[in-house]
């Protein structure tokens, strides 16, 4: 990364009356970065997101911003704002107030506060609004000026706890697309966590795939969607068809009853791994061409593909494919090299 | 669907009658104020002149300047001490939380005679231990107040009935709010005290205020346990008790009659205002 | 969010001091004579107000039962309203309560008096004639005595004006919650019990009754314990004859008789009357603690 460390969390552990929630993070950020915490809820995504905002201290560990320990800072002598899940807004307040909030705290220059409020307010697409009781708007204008509230303080970073949870889909695609065109606008760093993730992928410029209180991977949306470190990893992002197999030696493995040429070294010679192939990556031929073959229990039309159950063996194939057959027909399936990843076998 | 609607019907006949009930001797308490005559019974022509005596009446105006002051001065110490403890109260942990809220309830449930009984008690023997105290502590400590009883009792006894009704408006308000919006202060350069009165307090004062409202009502109307805690002063439920003890003047009736109108008129307008804001917010949700 | 539990403080120590205490001081008092020396005398003396206590359960069990059967099916009617009608009927129904109760009751002085205007308009209706026709016809068929010379019903100062007191002015208090719990039911679940066969009184009995259940103990504590404890509705409606426990303590404190020590036992006694009345509503609602159980 060009860009240096902004946000540096050491061995974080937090517990929750006992209950363990992180168990010794540790995690750079870097300025002018989208970073997103990916994982299903319960992994500790939001603590993470909590302990760098100063809503949770970390029972031992360190967060350091710009290098400067800042772990017993209070939230209000940080220079990071949030955007909190159900936005938060003040409902005593009305669109401008809210937005202004941070400012007037440290200024009483109102014709400043003024300008910047309403530049901020044309930055999300709200002008005009000024007035409006924030209990009055949709979901999405509201959490437009969620945003605002937070970026009008100017932050060297901006977190964002699964601010587009509430939003419908549609709104939600928008409203991410807008999030990034934001943040590479205003070059600020921001901290997103969600547990969707399509939206991981969309956005962020680096992911960090979470679970059960420890970091999984952390990689660009490529990366962890090409090459998962694990199953866990694999089966989160997107659907996969994960197998067991044996890693005979370099670029050969055997799975599914079978040898394939893979692109995949470094292997101890037989040792057990698993393989992980999209879904997508099958390629669905006639029966006699096949590498495999298998019997299609049903198939479900998805809009832009059909998704396929086969059965091979003991296994259950998931293939998409633009084409259907028919359920109960034997088909074959091929499998390229580049489309076979390969990962050390867990206990 | 026939007998929807005769169901309808007969609910209709009997929320009628039910309503006749509730005010019927109000109409007539009403109607009588302007009766020529003292008699309860006869209307003998139309007059003003009750009000206007009503109004030359010492007893019953000084005794509605007790009440009101000391509604007031109740309904604001009670609504100050009722919100801090319900903010200490929603911090403790859960079981003192039950102690102290069924040591509220105490004075929702019980009685309100035996609360008016227990505090003249409280009174009494508060008068007796001063004096006694007063009699024999060496001369610069004899500084309590022997005669507590009038104001000061009436003050102390409206306070701690109204007290409970404070914490059981503003609780519920505290659980509901959101732990976040106190978050956002903080995160937007709040510190904690900051955060309080900028973002909690203005939260709750709707709560707040309805609960200084519900003391200032509790206050102007009681009068059981204003009778026990009086001694010899006249709040306006006592003078009216004492009205109707003696040989009745349509005074008294003149007097319900405001007193109702005033209520309508507060009530009307609130709702009102209510319903004013509830169609703005409902026509601005569809312009949305 | 920092809740500094030392703002309850001022609080507590408030309600320690003018609830809690005054209540230990009721207890000392119903234990001692006039010298202080512990006795029960008190408590053996109240043996000779049995009539007034059980005059005053059953004239508030009367009320109380009233009550229930008057609300609860103005309470559903209520609440299957339009909502902006609700809200006018309930201030309707909330608006008499903001009027002084002394003067609420006092209104009904004005109605029951001998020559007041109930009686007048009986009068008017010739109802009075009526009863004097059919009471001679019964003396001269019969030989019954029955009097012919009615010129007005009795209704002030009797037991029925009492708890005619206690039922105007507690009604609400009885309305007011059932309607609260009944306004939660939702039609649907009417409709899946008529769906499922059930007629209308079944559906009174196995579902309204038993879903406003915790509404109907509310309103039976919010009516009975003011009723049983009430010393106005007794005094100006009932006159001298129909004295109630309430009357009978505030005889001690304010009153001619004047004894500290029998009205603090007194009030004891009705303490606990008051803390039994709400724990038979308490476990006869509690469907949910059995369920739990079982």
């Amino acid at each position: 990364m060009e860009h240096p460390v902004v946000v540096s969390l050491q061995d974080i552990v937090v517990d929750f009356d006992g209950e363990p929630v992180l168990t010794g993070l540790s995690l750079d950020i870097h300025d002018k970065e989208f970073v997103t915490f990916l994982g299903p809820s319960g992994c500790g995504k939001t603590t993470t997101l909590r302990v760098i905002g100063g809503f949770v201290q970390p029972k031992s560990g360190r967060v350091l911003f710009d290098g400067q320990d800042i772990t017993n800072l209070p939230p209000y002598k940080r220079h990071v704002n949030t955007v909190f899940q159900k936005y938060a807004l003040f409902p005593h307040l009305n669109v401008f107030e809210n937005v202004a909030f941070g400012l007037r705290l440290k200024s009483r220059d109102e014709k400043a506060i003024r300008s910047q409020v309403l530049q901020m307010l044309e930055v999300v697409g709200l002008k005009g609004f000024e007035r409006r009781r924030v209990t009055t708007l949709s979901g999405g204008q509201q959490q437009r000026v969620a945003i605002a509230r937070g970026l009008v303080n100017r932050p060297r970073v901006l977190l964002l706890d699964e601010p587009l949870g509430a939003l419908d889909l549609k709104l939600r695609k928008e409203m991410q697309l807008e999030l990034k065109r934001l943040q590479q606008a205003l070059e600020i760093t921001f901290i997103y966590v969600t547990h969707d993730q399509e939206e991981a992928l969309t956005m962020s410029d680096t992911v960090v795939v979470m679970n059960g209180g420890l970091i999984q991977q952390i990689g660009s949306p490529e990366d962890i969607y090409n090459e998962p470190t694990n199953a866990f990893v694999a089966d989160f992002i997107g659907e996969s068809n994960i197998l067991n197999g044996v890693m005979h030696r370099d670029f050969l493995v055997e799975f599914a009853g079978r040898e394939f040429t893979c692109v995949d070294k470094g292997f101890a010679p037989n040792q057990l791994v698993q393989v992980v192939v999209r879904p997508e990556d099958i390629q669905v031929v006639p029966a006699i061409q096949g590498q495999l073959t298998g019997v299609v229990r049903d198939v479900i039309f998805k809009g832009v593909h059909f998704e396929m159950h086969v059965e091979q063996g003991d296994f259950e194939w998931i293939i998409h494919s633009t084409r259907a057959s028919q359920p109960g027909e034997m088909i074959g399936m091929c499998i390229g090299p580049d489309e076979i990843h390969i990962m050390p076998r867990e206990e | 669907m026939m007998g929807k609607r005769r169901g309808s019907a007969l609910m209709r006949a009997y929320l009628v009658l039910l309503f006749s009930f509730f005010y019927l001797p109000i109409v007539v308490l009403m109607a009588y104020s302007f009766n020529e005559s003292k008699s309860r019974s006869n209307f003998t022509g139309f007059t003003f002149k009750w009000y206007e005596s009503l109004f030359h009446n010492d007893m019953i105006l000084s005794a509605l300047g007790l009440s009101l002051a000391l509604a007031l001065i109740s309904a604001v110490i009670a609504t100050v001490v009722g919100t801090m403890a319900a903010i200490g109260i929603s911090g403790m942990g859960r079981k003192s939380r039950l102690i102290i809220n069924n040591v509220s309830y105490i004075p929702v449930v019980n009685p309100e005679i035996i609360t008016g009984v227990s505090l003249m008690l409280l009174f009494v023997a508060w008068s007796g231990a001063a004096a006694w105290w007063n009699q024999n502590a060496p001369a610069f400590l004899r500084f309590f107040p022997e005669d507590v009883i009038g104001f000061p009792s009436l003050l102390i006894a409206h306070i701690s009935f109204c007290l409970p009704y404070v914490i059981f408006n503003v609780a519920p308000k505290l659980r509901q709010m959101d732990v976040r919006l106190y978050e956002a202060a903080l995160d937007l350069g709040c510190n904690h005290r900051q955060a309080f009165f900028k973002v909690v307090l203005p939260e709750l004062a709707p709560a707040i205020f309805s609960a200084f409202l519900i003391s200032l009502t509790y206050s102007i109307d009681d009068f059981i346990i204003s009778y026990f805690t009086c001694g010899t002063l006249q709040t306006l439920p006592i003078a009216i008790y004492s009205m109707t003890r003696k040989k009745v003047s349509p005074e008294i009736n003149a007097l319900s009659t405001i007193m109702f109108l005033v209520i309508l008129a507060i009530i009307l307008i609130s709702n009102l205002a209510d319903s004013r804001r509830a169609r703005y917010k409902a026509a601005k949700k569809e312009e949305v | 969010m920092r809740r500094d539990t030392r703002l309850a403080y001022p609080y507590v120590v408030w309600m320690v001091i003018f609830i809690a205490v005054p209540l230990l001081i009721v207890a000392y008092f119903a234990f001692t004579d006039k010298t202080g020396q512990f006795t029960l005398d008190n408590l053996r003396q109240i043996g000779e107000y049995a009539p007034v206590f059980l005059r005053s359960l059953l004239l508030a069990a009367r009320a109380t039962v009233i009550c229930l059967v008057l609300a609860f099916p103005a309470a559903w009617w209520l609440s299957r309203l339009r909502a902006n009608h609700q809200r006018i009927m309930l201030m309707l129904v909330m608006l008499p309560m903001w009027m002084n109760f002394l003067l609420r009751t006092y209104a009904w002085m004005t109605l029951l008096e001998n020559n007041g205007l109930l009686n007048r308009l009986f009068g008017a209706m010739h109802l009075f004639d009526l009863v004097n026709g059919v009471n001679a016809a019964l003396n001269g068929l019969f030989g019954c005595s029955l009097p012919t010379g009615i010129t007005y019903f009795p209704m002030i100062n009797t037991s029925g004006a009492v708890v005619l007191g206690m039922v105007y002015n507690y009604l609400p208090y009885m309305i007011l919650p059932l309607y609260t719990i009944m306004v939660k039911i939702d039609n649907s679940e009417i409709e899946a019990a008529q769906d499922l066969g059930a007629n209308t009184r079944m559906i009174l009995t196995r579902v309204l009754i038993p879903m406003s259940t915790p509404g109907i103990s509310t309103g039976i504590t919010m009516v009975f314990v003011p009723s049983v404890s009430t010393f106005i509705i007794s005094r100006m409606l009932g006159g001298g004859g129909n004295m109630l426990v309430g009357d009978l303590i505030e005889l001690q404190f304010l009153g001619n008789s004047y004894n500290y020590n029998l009205g603090s036992a007194m009030s004891l006694v009705l303490m606990v009357i008051v803390l039994l009345c709400m724990g038979v509503t308490n476990t006869s609602g509690g469907e949910d603690g059995i369920e739990g159980v079982v």
